[in-house]
């Protein structure tokens, strides 16, 4: 057992109150309203995971030299072919823990090159031409238009299952 | 993020939603969820760490095809480091730093306020 956690409670950190507290110490009053539901939709896969086309989906942005607005970060989401694989993300606008990590890393958070070792052993069928990117937004209205651009870009690139990788 | 997945999911798409805070996730409630008790920013596995990613991503797939049921979530064996430190680091809040977030929090209201004014 890990010397600072402690056995008998919950022992995965609890975002939505970590959250809460650290921005109520810089003085916002109203917490952020996560979204909440009590059952979620399952879609079966109806062929054999050997057979199918994996897409991914990032929370983070297109990287572009010399470019303070990536896109991404403006908060529309976007599709981009996954090869060649892109050799950093643009991750400064997301909350992650700088202390503890780095992102310099892609394939830590956007796997494209496993995924192609995946196809290579047999485990799934074929990468989609695309990966797909979807910012981090407060609005869930916005967020639900972004949901419906993924919808259309998964269908024309054929993908059969999705990844969605939160930074 | 959990938003797209659910909206995937309800329109035809299998999903598998990889990540480290578990509480959010589960909160909104998705499909499947591949779960690695990890700081932010690597859920598919430590920087460098080929065969850990391997596995992570393997086990996101492998959810694909065994979840019987929504709201299933499995988590990967993988533990960041013997301490654990990170868990009680990351947006701290004490003594020693409330001053801090406090100047921090009236910073960015000013900046707020200026950038309003100078919109009008």
């Amino acid at each position: 057992m890990a010397a600072d956690v402690d056995p008998a409670a919950v022992t995965f950190v609890r975002y939505m109150d970590r959250s809460r507290d650290f921005y109520a110490a810089q003085g916002y009053d109203r917490p952020y309203r996560w979204a909440q539901h009590d059952d979620a939709p399952f879609r079966p896969l109806d062929r054999p995971l050997a057979e199918c086309r994996v897409g991914v989906v990032t929370t983070t942005s297109l990287h572009r030299e010399d470019d303070g607005d990536a896109p991404g970060a403006s908060g529309r989401a976007f599709a981009q072919a996954a090869t060649p694989h892109p050799s950093r993300m643009f991750t400064e606008h997301l909350e992650w823990d700088r202390d503890a990590t780095h992102t310099d890393d892609v394939e830590t958070f956007l796997p494209l090159r496993r995924l192609e070792e995946a196809v290579a052993a047999g485990t799934i069928g074929s990468v989609a031409e695309r990966f797909y990117g979807v910012p981090t937004l407060y609005s869930h209205r916005r967020t639900a238009r972004n949901a419906e651009l993924v919808e259309g870009w998964c269908r024309e690139d054929g993908v059969d299952v999705v990844l969605l990788i939160p930074l | 993020m959990s938003l797209v997945a659910r909206h995937l999911e309800a329109t035809g798409t299998t999903t598998v939603v990889g990540g480290s805070a578990r509480d959010i996730v589960e909160h909104c409630a998705v499909p499947r969820f591949c779960f690695t008790d990890f700081p932010l920013g690597n859920p598919c596995g430590k920087p460098g760490d080929v065969a850990m990613q391997t596995a992570i991503v393997g086990a996101a797939l492998d959810l694909a095809e065994s979840a019987t049921a929504a709201m299933t979530t499995v988590q990967t064996p993988h533990r960041w480091d013997e301490r654990g430190a990170w868990r009680t680091n990351f947006m701290r809040v004490g003594p020693d730093n409330a001053d801090e977030l406090r100047r921090r929090g009236e910073e960015r209201l000013a900046r707020q306020r200026a950038r309003r004014a100078a919109d009008r």
